[in-house]
C-alpha cells in the first residue's frame, strides 16, 4: 500500500522538518509522523488529520531533535591530530634522526636565545634610571697638532658656567670625582669599597631607589650614601641611619641614607658610596681650590640632567665652544654624551664616536642567527634527504585524495611539533647553562619565565623556527606525482640535491668563518700579552696611599723596614701606577723643537729606587742616583719620548716648561706599556719628585713565595697605619685587566664556534647515514665485483671533501675582510697570517671525515648478501 | 537511579514500553495513550520522553523494518531494559505500599461506575 497523493501531509511541514531535524534522527521521525497521519487520516477528516500533523511537527521542536550529536567534529584539528600523530611515530621510528634533528635545533635555540638574552641586557645598560633619557656626561676633545683625543674629565670653572650661564637648559649639573676605593672603618670592622665624591645633586639625578634616608642628603657634607649590601655588610641588621663611618683614616661621615645596590648593567655599578664634595675638599683638598678658575685643569667628571623637552642637539650647539675663549692653546670642544650611548657607543676617535661595544652586539647578534640558520638547515637537509623514504607516503596520501595544501600543512606542523619538542629541550638546557653563561660574560642576566613579553617573543620565535625549517621540505615533498612515486619511478635527479649540497656549503662557509676568526681573536690578544712590557711583573706589588699615616710616614723609615724583613727585594714610591697615567705634560719645549707642536708626554713623578724596583732597561745614559744631588732638577724619558722629540742623543739635552726650572735628561729608558697594551707606548718623562707620591710599590723577593713574604712585610704596615687593613693589588693582576674585555669576548667566540661546528657535523652526520643507506645496493654490487673497502669509503666521501673545499674557498675572503676590519681598530696588532687559513681549512676538512667516516665506513664493510637479498 | 529522576509522563511512557513490547515505537505509544487518556498526545513529547529514557539507560532501541505507512521508513522500536525494570517495580512497590495504608472511609467516596 503507497501514500496517494490525497493523503499526502502537507509538503511545506516536512521540508521544514527535513531542514531543523539532525540527520541521523531525521528517518525515524519522519516516518513516525507519516505512519501517523495516515492513521488519523483513516479516522478522521484530512483537515482534522493535516492541523494535528502540523501539531505534531511543530512539537518536534526541541533542542534534542536538532542537536547534530554524532556529526564529526571540524576537519581541521581532526587532520591536525593525525598530522601529529604521524609525526610523532616516524620519530620514534628513527630515533638516530629524531636526536639529530631534535637535539641540533635545541641547541641553535639556546644559542640564539642566550645571545638574544644577552643582546637585550647590552642593550638595556643603565635604563635602570629614571632619568635615562635626559642624562647626559660632559665630553671634552681638545685638538693639538691635528690630532684629537675625547677624555670624560672636564674641569670645575665649565661646571660652574654650565650651572649659572646656561642654568635655562639644564635640571642639575654636577662635578663627580672618579671612582676610588676607599676604606671604611666601623669599630674594628674595614671594609674597602669603591665611592665617588660628588656634588648633592648627583644621586637625585641617578634617581637612587632609597630604602632609608633621603636623596638630597649630601647636602649636609659630613653624609654619605651607602648601598643596601654595603649597609648590611657593615651594621647587619642594625639601623644604619645616623651611624659613623671612618673614612680612609681621615675623615668621620654619618649614613644618612641607603639605596638599593645598583644592577650589574649600571655605569656606576661599582660606585658602592656616595660622599659629599665638600667634605674632600675641607678633608684633602684634591687640588679644587687650585683648580677653582683653571679651565686646564680638567680632573672631574661632569654630568648634567637636561630639562624635560630639551632637544639634547640644540643645547650641544650652544654650549660646543663655551671652554674655547678660556684655555691657553689648541682647540677645545664640548659635548654632552646622553646616557643611552655611554655603554655601546664608548669609543672616541678625533673627536667622533668610533662604536665600542655596539660592534660585539652586532657580531654576537649575526652569528646567534647564523648559529640557528645552521640548525634550520640541518633540518631541511634531513628531511628532504628522507624524502624518498616518505615518498610512497606522500604518493599513497595523495591516491586517497589529499590535495596539495593538506600535504604542505601535514609536513609544517611536523616540523612545528619538533620545534616545540626542541624548545622544550632548549628551555631546559637555557635554564642550566645561564650561570656558567654568566660567569663567562661577566653578566647577571636572568630569565624573565613570568614575562608575557618573554614568552610571546619565544613561542613566536619557535612557531617561526618550526616554519622556516619546515618550508623547503614541505613545499618539495608534496610537489610529488602521484603515479611516479607510487610505480618507483621516482628519481630525485642533479637538480634535486643541488639546494641540498647549496645548504651545506652555507654551513661550512658559516663554521670555517667563525673558526679564522676566533683563532685571529686569539692571535690578536696573544700577540698584545707577548708584547715586552719592558719591566718584570712578576712579584711586584702596589700600594695605594689612601690615609695620612702613609703619606706621613717618611719614605727611608718605610724602606729600611721594608728590607729588614728580608721578604723584600726593593721599594718605591710613584704618582701613578704602572699601568695608567693620569698627567699629561702639554708645555714641555727643547732645542730644535717644532714651534707648532704641542706634545703629549706623559709624566710620572718617582723616588731614586723606583727604576730598580721596576726593573727598567736604561738604554742610553744612566739611572736616577742619590750620589748625584742635581738629580732633582733632572728626568728620564723613555725611547718612545726621545723619538717624538727627535733628538739623536737626548741625554745631556735640557727640557724647559714655563714657570719652572729647566730639567736635564740623565737617561733613556726602553719602552714600557703603561696604557693599553694595543696601544703604541706613550712618550713619558720620568721625574724625581718625593711630595706627588700616590703609590707604594714593592718588589717581593724572588726567593721566598709570595704569600710568605707577603705574610712577612704586613706587621710593618700595619705598625705604621694601623687604622686600615693591608690593602694591595699584584701588578701582573692589574695589567691582566687589561685584556678582560677581549678575553671575554673571544672565550664567548670560541663556545659559538664550537657549537656551530657540532651543528655542522651533526647535520653531516645525519646526511652521510642517509647518502649510505640510499646507495647500500650500489656499494653491495660494487663490493661483490671487488671493490675494497677503502675505495668505497674513498667513493662515499668524495662528494663531502668536494663540498667543504667549496665552503672553504668562500669562508677565506670572507673571514680576511672581517677580521681586518676589526683588526683595525688596534694600533698593535697582529697580522693574519695565512697558516690560520691553511689550518682552519685542514681542521674542518678533517672533522668532515671524521663524521662522516663513522657512516661510510659502517656501509662499506657491510656484507653485500644482506644488503643485495632484500626484495 | 533516584526516584525523582523520573517525571511522571516518562513513567507512564515506560509503563507503557512495556505493555507494547516487542512492538513498541512512537507512533503506537502516542496512540495507546491517547486511547488511555482521552487527551491529544504528539508524537514529538513521546519521542522526547523516549530519547530521555534511553540517555538514562531505562529503555533500549534498535531500527526495525520499513513499512509503506511510513513511507518506507524504519521505525524505532524500543525495549524496557534492567534498569528500566527495576525503576517500575520500584514505583509499583511504593504506590502498593501506599494505597494499603489507606484507612478505609480516608478517601472521599466517588462513583466508579
Amino acid at each position: 500500500m503507497s501514500i496517494g497523493k490525497k493523503n499526502h501531509p502537507p509538503c511545506w511541514l516536512d521540508w521544514l522538518l527535513e531542514r531543523f531535524c539532525a540527520p541521523h534522527l531525521w528517518e525515524e521521525v519522519q516516518g513516525d509522523l507519516h505512519e501517523r497521519h495516515q492513521l488519523r487520516s483513516k479516522r478522521t477528516s484530512k483537515q482534522k488529520a493535516d492541523w494535528l500533523y502540523f501539531r505534531d511537527t511543530i512539537s518536534y521542536l526541541r533542542l534534542s531533535i536538532f542537536k547534530r550529536t554524532d556529526s564529526p567534529k571540524p576537519i581541521l584539528t581532526d587532520m591536525l591530530r593525525n598530522h601529529l600523530t604521524i609525526a610523532l611515530r616516524n620519530l620514534t621510528r628513527n630515533k638516530t634522526y629524531s636526536v639529530i634533528n631534535i637535539g641540533g635545533l635545541a641547541v641553535g635555540m639556546v644559542v640564539a636565545m642566550l645571545i638574544g638574552l644577552w643582546i637585550y641586557d647590552e642593550l638595556s645598560y643603565d635604563t635602570y634610571h629614571p632619568n635615562y633619557e635626559h642624562i647626559a656626561q660632559v665630553m671634552d676633545t681638545r685638538t693639538f697638532n691635528g690630532e684629537s683625543t675625547t677624555s670624560d674629565l672636564g674641569a670645575i670653572p665649565l661646571a660652574n658656567e654650565l650651572r649659572t650661564k646656561y642654568a635655562n637648559h639644564f635640571e642639575h649639573v654636577s662635578l663627580v670625582w672618579k671612582n676610588y676605593t676607599h676604606v671604611l672603618a666601623v669599630g674594628d670592622k674595614k671594609v674597602a669599597q669603591s665611592g665617588v665624591w660628588t656634588q648633592p645633586e648627583f644621586p637625585e639625578m641617578l634617581g637612587l631607589h632609597m630604602i632609608k634616608g633621603s636623596r638630597g642628603a649630601l647636602k649636609d657634607p659630613s653624609s654619605v650614601l651607602i648601598t643596601n649590601s654595603l649597609s648590611k655588610a657593615l651594621f647587619g641588621e642594625k639601623d644604619p641611619l645616623g651611624q659613623i663611618i671612618r673614612i680612609d683614616n681621615m675623615a668621620e661621615v654619618k649614613v644618612a641614607g641607603v639605596f638599593e645596590d645598583l644592577p650589574k648593567n649600571s655605569t656606576f655599578y661599582e660606585t658602592k658610596l656616595f660622599l659629599a664634595w665638600d667634605k674632600a675638599v675641607s678633608t684633602f683638598g684634591g687640588g679644587v681650590k687650585e683648580a677653582q678658575a683653571d679651565w686646564d685643569y680638567r680632573n672631574w667628571r661632569i654630568f648634567v640632567q637636561l630639562k624635560e623637552g630639551t632637544d639634547i642637539h640644540t643645547v650641544n650647539n650652544i654650549v660646543k665652544h663655551i671652554a674655547q675663549p678660556h684655555i691657553k692653546e689648541g682647540k677645545e670642544e664640548i659635548l654632552l654624551y646622553p646616557m643611552s650611548q655611554w655603554h655601546l657607543y664608548n669609543q672616541f676617535e678625533n673627536g667622533q664616536v668610533a662604536g665600542g661595544r655596539i660592534q660585539f652586539v652586532w657580531m654576537f647578534g649575526i652569528i646567534g642567527v647564523f648559529v640557528l640558520l645552521l640548525a634550520c638547515i640541518n633540518f631541511m637537509n634531513l628531511s628532504t634527504a628522507r624524502s624518498e623514504k616518505r615518498a610512497k607516503e606522500v604518493g599513497i596520501r595523495k591516491a586517497i585524495g589529499s590535495v596539495r595544501t593538506q600535504l604542505i600543512g601535514q609536513f609544517l606542523s611536523e616540523s612545528v611539533l619538533i620545534s616545540f619538542l626542541a624548545l622544550v629541550l632548549a628551555l631546559a638546557f637555557l635554564w642550566i647553562s645561564l650561570p656558567f653563561f654568566n660567569q663567562i660574560a661577566y653578566k647577571e642576566i636572568h630569565i624573565t619565565w613570568a614575562s608575557i613579553s618573554f614568552w610571546t617573543i619565544i613561542l613566536g620565535f619557535t612557531v617561526l623556527t618550526g616554519l622556516l625549517a619546515g618550508s623547503y621540505p614541505a613545499f618539495y615533498l608534496s610537489s610529488f606525482e602521484t603515479i611516479k612515486v607510487l610505480k618507483g619511478a621516482l628519481q630525485i635527479g642533479r637538480l634535486a640535491t643541488l639546494p641540498r649540497k647549496a645548504l651545506v656549503v652555507t654551513q661550512f662557509t658559516v663554521s670555517v668563518t667563525l673558526i679564522i676568526g676566533t683563532i685571529i681573536v686569539y692571535q690578536q690578544i696573544q700577540f698584545a700579552k707577548d708584547r715586552s712590557v719592558g719591566y718584570n711583573r712578576e712579584g711586584l706589588i702596589l700600594i695605594h696611599m689612601n690615609t695620612p699615616e702613609l703619606y706621613d710616614t717618611p719614605y727611608n723609615f718605610l724602606r729600611s723596614q721594608l728590607l729588614l724583613t728580608g721578604a723584600v727585594k726593593d721599594m718605591a714610591r710613584s704618582s701613578d701606577p704602572t699601568t695608567d697615567v693620569s698627567y699629561i705634560e702639554k708645555n714641555i719645549s727643547w732645542k730644535g723643537k717644532d714651534p707648532s707642536l704641542v706634545p703629549l708626554l706623559g709624566s710620572f713623578a718617582v723616588t731614586h729606587d723606583y727604576g730598580n724596583t721596576l726593573g727598567w732597561q736604561i738604554k742610553e745614559g744612566r739611572d736616577f742616583s742619590r750620589e748625584f744631588p742635581t738629580d732633582t732638577g733632572s728626568v728620564i724619558i723613555n725611547e718612545a719620548a726621545a723619538k717624538l722629540m727627535g733628538l739623536k742623543h737626548p741625554v745631556g739635552e735640557h727640557l724647559s716648561s714655563p714657570g719652572q726650572p729647566d730639567r736635564i735628561i740623565t737617561g733613556v729608558v726602553k719602552d714600557m706599556i703603561v696604557t693599553s697594551p694595543y696601544q703604541a707606548t706613550m712618550p713619558m718623562l720620568y721625574m724625581l719628585e718625593y711630595k706627588w707620591s700616590n703609590f707604594i710599590m714593592v718588589r717581593l723577593s724572588p726567593s721566598l713565595s709570595a704569600h710568605e713574604a707577603l705574610e712577612r712585610i704586613e706587621p710593618v704596615f700595619k705598625k705604621i697605619n694601623p687604622g686600615s687593613e693591608f690593602d694591595y693589588t699584584f701588578v701582573d693582576e692589574e695589567y691582566a685587566h687589561k685584556f678582560s674585555d677581549e678575553e671575554r669576548i673571544a672565550n664567548l667566540a670560541t663556545i659559538f664556534t664550537t657549537l656551530s661546528i657540532f651543528l655542522s657535523c651533526l647535520g653531516l652526520f645525519g646526511l652521510a647515514s642517509f647518502m649510505a643507506e640510499q646507495r647500500i645496493k650500489e656499494i653491495g654490487i660494487r663490493k661483490v665485483l671487488g671493490a675494497s673497502v677503502f675505495s668505497l669509503w674513498q667513493l662515499l666521501s668524495k662528494d663531502f671533501v668536494l663540498l667543504v673545499s667549496v665552503a672553504f674557498l668562500i669562508a677565506v675572503p670572507v673571514s680576511w675582510y672581517f677580521s681586518n676590519s676589526w683588526l683595525q681598530q688596534y694600533e698593535y696588532r697582529t697580522s693574519i697570517a695565512w697558516w690560520v687559513f691553511i689550518a682552519s681549512g685542514a681542521g674542518a676538512l678533517l672533522i668532515t671525515l671524521l663524521t662522516i667516516s663513522f657512516q661510510t665506513l659502517k656501509a662499506a664493510s657491510r656484507n653485500p648478501i644482506k644488503s643485495l637479498r632484500t626484495e | 537511579m533516584r526516584r525523582s529522576d523520573l517525571g511522571e509522563f516518562e513513567e507512564i511512557v515506560l509503563l507503557t514500553v512495556a505493555v507494547l513490547t516487542p512492538n513498541a515505537y512512537s507512533v503506537v505509544i502516542a496512540e495507546e495513550l491517547e486511547a488511555q487518556t482521552g487527551h491529544t498526545v504528539t508524537t514529538g513529547a513521546v519521542h522526547a520522553a523516549l530519547q530521555r529514557l534511553e540517555d538514562k539507560g531505562l529503555v533500549n532501541s534498535q531500527m526495525g523494518e520499513a513499512t509503506a505507512e511510513r513511507g518506507g521508513r524504519r521505525k524505532r522500536l524500543f525495549t524496557v531494559t534492567v534498569a528500566g525494570s527495576r525503576v517500575l517495580h520500584e514505583v509499583q512497590a511504593v504506590r502498593d505500599r501506599l494505597w494499603q495504608r489507606i484507612l478505609p472511609n480516608a478517601l472521599p467516596k466517588i462513583d466508579l461506575a
